[in-house]
This record gives structure tokens, C-alpha cells and sequence, in this order.
């Protein structure tokens, strides 16, 4: 969906002209009380749900959570999923051309902030009649831009369903980000964010990026049971290369995602996620009091955390809970013990998957009761 | 749930229910499959929080829609501020508790009041068991020795002196048998003692 009314950003930029890409599944009801939108991570699309009849394998980031039958049942719901602006899935981003010189935006593409993502979400919303959402709904990433809006936007959803998120970002997450984006900026092929131009791609930085990345997505014991200290050519020698290249299988894993990440993904994409994530603190304003910036929110909030995530770990969305408990807000918190890691959100897990279900089932219960009365 | 079906499926919660105040703002520690809250949120207009550790507990609450939060009672009750509620429940779960005395004494500052209650280990079988030998197993202490969550016994005198002790005064407490109350001898012929307690007030 294109917008021609320029967006204020929170860094004083401006971006005007832009897209949204977006999807939708099910269909809104006469009340309009049934949206709920999915708000993506970092390297996720507005392809939440199933596939194209084109693309047959290209199966949604969260398939085995939206769809029909699933938590967030697609024949009860109507939901959204959007392309954050600056991201690389169709939305306006910075591979895209600026109207002002007609080149490919590149350094000249604006940072942005998770409540910049959360006002242009809030835009699509109003383009699609949608008042108020039945729930807000995302993991990581994502789960901060459900926490935003039930701040920025209180009145605009019922339910705010946050899994793995954290209110801010650690010293240690941040310093994983400065890691990634180094490696990026220091590529030689980066041209200080203007490779279209020059017609390359920092693969190498992404790559890196990635692997340093993909390594704070699993768990420590997830890592050891599916790789150990395998060696590549176990089959083979089983026996050391006394070389640079691959010995152990956690290498070859690492590399193969990070050469398959920087196929696909934007490199000016990764720098301006990465710097969204280390942004977000909505208790900032609020000089730290995680209490009084959630004391504007109204909704009903699930939080959901899994016991081995050690970026986002427990103890995070804990905060969140207690914060929203000195507020007397309405809370559900699962702990899940699971062993995946921040990667577990996206994973299947029945224990997870339950407490999800239980959870939309009763949005679903007051949605029928609201069109029962 | 409705009054009625609590008393029938839980005579004892129908019971505890009587001394929760109407639009209390409620902390049931351990709040197992949410029935109590879930009434009282209906029944008598109150709000609050559900904790409990267990997984299957914690989906049944959420489908029973209170406000559950997933929790391991052993490691206090930080998340909830100084005299945040009315009343604290923590019902059937105190004798399933490591440290009592640390939880106990949470309960007093996050609560003005508390109702506590656990399986009498003085209920009369219980002693008869004892008398021939053997550790009792009854409907209120239905383990074996050896597979018990139970690894704190307590009778009604018992846990008085540790209440007091925790700063908690006792305004009543009751032995349950079946669900009713049992006036003579409690300490021998009830098998649920229910214990209500406030903060003593502070000497000055």
C-alpha cells in the first residue's frame, strides 16, 4: 500500500513517500473486532501464513502458529502481517530509490525506531478500517513492536501477546550488534552503504553478521547436542585439517546460514534493525521506570519467555510482568522450558503452543460473546 | 464457575471463598487450575493474580481466563510490590514449600491480609496411622512417603506459633472435614486447617 503523506520519524527525518507490504489472512468481520497483527523480527516479512501458489516452498515465517487450525486460527481472525519500512521484503527500504535524486536510498535511508514502525503500522490500520485490533502480536523484535503499541496506541488493541521480548536491550545484545554491524561497515564491498551503485555486496559483512547473530539464537546445550565437537569429514579422516578452513560441523553450520542469509538479505537492512533493537526503551522517557511508561497502556498482555534464551532471557520479559503488575494490568506470563533458545518462538512446542492457543481462544470467546449481545 | 458447583467440586475453596471481601485485589500463591480466582473474580467482583509453576496448571488457568503468572513460589514474591493486596491466598501449597518461613513472611508484606491452609498432620486417622506404625495416607495426604510433594508436615498448633512469628496475627482459623467446619477438637478431627491472618500491626 503506498502512502504519499510523508511519515515523521523519531529522529527528526522524514520519510515520505513510501510503501507497506503487507498480507492478510481470514476476513474481517461486520464488528470489525477480529484483526490481529503480526508484527515481524529481524530477518522476517509480511509472509506470516502458508504459501504462494507460485512459490510453493516458500512456507510463512509462522506457519505453525497462524493459518487455520493453528493458535492464531485464520478462520476465526483476521489477520496482518506488514512489512516494517526499511526492511528488504517489499517495503520501502533502503535498496529502493529516493524520489529526491532517483538513485537507490543507500546511507541516505533514514534509522528508525520500533514507534516508528508501530505509527506506520497504525497508518495501515486506518487504511483498512481497522479501529482496533482484537491483539498485537509478535516474537523478539517483534514483541517489542506489540509492547509499543499497546504504549503509543492504547486505545487501538485489546490484547498485546509478547513472546521473548525484552523492554530494552542488554549491554551484551547491543555489543552482539556492534559486532555484526562492524563486520558489515568494514566490508570492503559495503561503499559506506552505496554498493548499489557500485554494484556489489558486502556478502562477507553479512555473512559475519549473521553467524555472530545466529549464534545468540540458540541455546548453549541446543548447540552442543546438535553439534559437539563433530568434526566435517567425520565420515571420512575424522581428523583435524590443521587448516583455516572447516574442521567442526558448528563451523560448516554457521557459514552455510550466513552464505544462504546474505544471498537474500540487505545489508543497509541489517545495520538499521540492528540499531531499532538497540534503540527501543520505552522506559527511557520515563527515566528508567519501566512502571510509568506502561502506565498509559489499557490492553490485556500475554508474555511469554522460554527458559534457555539467553538473549532475550527470562528474567527480561519478567520485567515487563512486574512493571505491568504494579500497574495492576491484566497478565498472563508463561515460563516455557524449552531447549531452543530464542529460536524456540518460532519453534513448535506443545507446551508453548498450548498456552498461545488458550490464550487467543478466550480473544476469540469475548469476540463471540461481543457478537452474540 | 458459580457458588454452587464450587461447593460441590470444591467444598473447601467455597468455604475459604466466604472470607475474601467483595472487589478484594487477590494473590493466590499457587493457584493451581484457577477454580478460586476464577470464582472470586466472577462471584465477588475481584481482580488479581494467579501464581504456579506447573505447566499443565498454568494452561488451565489461562483457558479458565485469570491472569496467571508462571512462577516458582520457591523464589519469593518479588515481582509483587509491598502491600499490593488485600488479601494473599496460599492454599494447599504451603506444605509443598522449602522454605515456609521466607514465603510466609513475603505474604506479609505483599498482603494486608492472608488466608493460608494445608492438610492437618494431627487429623485423628493421621495419628492413628502413626500410633500403628506408619506414616498416614489419607484423602488429604494421598502420597506414600516416598513420592509426597509434602516435605513440610504441620498441625494447627504448629503452624500458629510460626505464623505469630512472621508478624501475621490470627483473626480465626478453622479445621475443615469435608468442606465443613469442625468446631470440637479441630486439631484432631479436621483434615484441612484454614488459617486467617493480617499483618500485626506495627508496635510504636
Amino acid at each position: 500500500m503506498h502512502f504519499a503523506e510523508p511519515l515523521r520519524l523519531q529522529s527528526g527525518a522524514q520519510l515520505g513517500d513510501y510503501t507497506l507490504m503487507y498480507e492478510t489472512y481470514g476476513s474481517l468481520n461486520a464488528a470489525r473486532s477480529n484483526a490481529v497483527l503480526i508484527c515481524h523480527a529481524l530477518n522476517a516479512s509480511h509472509h506470516v501464513a502458508g504459501t504462494y501458489a507460485d512459490a510453493p516452498k516458500n512456507l510463512g515465517w509462522w506457519d505453525n502458529m497462524v493459518g487455520p487450525g493453528k493458535p492464531v486460527d485464520t478462520d476465526r481472525f483476521f489477520v496482518i502481517g506488514v512489512n516494517n519500512l526499511g526492511s528488504c521484503f517489499g517495503s520501502t527500504g533502503p535498496m529502493h530509490a529516493n524520489p529526491a535524486t532517483g538513485k537507490p536510498y543507500g546511507a541516505a535511508f533514514p534509522l528508525l525506531t520500533v514507534e516508528d514502525w508501530v505509527s506506520a503500522q497504525a497508518l495501515l490500520a486506518d487504511r483498512l478500517g481497522i479501529d482496533q485490533f482484537a491483539a498485537v502480536m509478535g516474537g523478539s523484535l517483534g514483541g517489542m513492536q506489540a509492547l509499543s503499541w499497546s504504549i503509543k496506541f492504547p486505545a487501538r488493541l485489546r490484547h498485546c501477546i509478547v513472546i521473548a521480548s525484552t523492554p530494552k536491550l542488554s549491554a551484551q545484545n547491543i555489543a552482539f550488534n556492534d559486532v555484526a554491524r562492524q563486520a558489515i561497515l568494514t566490508d570492503p564491498d559495503y561503499h559506506g552503504g552505496d554498493f548499489y551503485e557500485h554494484h556489489t555486496v558486502p556478502k562477507n559483512g553479512l555473512k559475519v553478521a549473521r553467524m555472530v547473530g545466529h549464534i545468540t539464537y540458540l541455546s548453549n546445550d541446543d548447540m552442543a547436542e546438535k553439534f559437539g565437537r563433530k568434526l566435517r569429514n567425520a565420515a571420512e579422516t575424522n581428523d583435524y585439517k590443521f587448516d583455516f578452513g572447516v574442521d567442526f560441523e558448528i563451523e560448516s553450520y554457521l557459514r552455510y546460514q550466513g552464505d544462504k542469509f546474505s544471498e537474500y538479505f540487505d545489508a543497509n537492512t541489517y545495520l538499521l534493525i540492528t540499531k531499532a533493537l538497540d534503540y527501543f526503551d520505552p522506559a527511557r522517557e520515563h527515566g528508567g521506570d519501566l512502571t510509568k511508561a506502561l502506565a498509559t497502556t489499557r490492553a490485556q498482555f500475554l508474555i511469554a519467555s522460554f527458559s534457555t534464551d539467553w538473549r532475550f532471557s527470562p528474567e527480561r520479559s519478567r520485567e515487563i510482568v512486574e512493571a505491568l503488575i504494579s500497574n495492576r494490568r491484566q497478565v498472563t506470563y508463561a515460563e516455557i522450558d524449552a531447549p531452543h533458545g530464542h529460536d524456540a518462538f518460532l519453534l513448535e512446542d506443545p507446551r508453548y503452543m498450548g498456552v498461545v492457543r488458550a490464550y487467543v481462544d478466550r480473544i476469540w470467546g469475548e469476540i463471540a460473546a461481543g457478537e452474540a449481545a | 464457575m458459580n457458588f454452587e458447583d464450587l461447593s460441590t467440586l470444591r467444598p473447601d475453596l467455597a468455604f475459604i471463598a466466604h472470607w475474601v471481601g467483595e472487589q478484594a485485589h487477590v494473590l493466590d500463591v499457587g493457584c493451581g487450575d484457577g477454580a478460586m480466582l476464577r470464582y472470586l473474580e466472577k462471584g465477588k467482583r475481584c481482580t488479581g493474580y494467579g501464581i504456579e509453576i506447573a505447566d499443565d496448571k498454568v494452561l488451565e488457568s489461562t483457558r479458565r481466563g485469570i491472569n496467571v503468572i508462571q512462577h516458582d513460589m520457591e523464589q519469593g514474591l518479588g515481582l509483587f510490590g509491598d502491600n499490593s493486596f488485600d488479601t494473599v491466598l496460599c492454599l494447599s501449597s504451603l506444605q509443598m514449600m522449602q522454605h515456609v518461613e521466607a514465603l510466609l513472611r513475603d505474604i506479609v508484606r505483599v498482603g494486608a491480609e492472608a488466608i493460608v491452609s494445608f492438610p492437618n498432620f494431627a487429623y485423628w486417622p493421621h495419628r492413628v496411622a502413626l500410633l500403628k506404625g506408619r506414616m498416614p495416607v489419607s484423602r488429604s495426604l494421598p502420597y506414600q512417603w516416598y513420592d509426597t510433594p509434602n516435605v513440610r508436615c504441620a498441625t494447627i498448633v504448629d503452624f500458629k506459633e510460626l505464623a505469630e512469628e512472621c508478624g501475621l496475627e490470627v483473626i480465626e482459623y478453622v479445621a475443615l472435614a469435608d468442606g465443613k467446619p469442625v468446631t470440637f477438637l479441630p486439631n484432631l478431627r479436621g483434615s484441612l486447617a484454614v488459617f486467617r491472618l493480617r499483618k500485626r500491626a506495627k508496635r510504636a
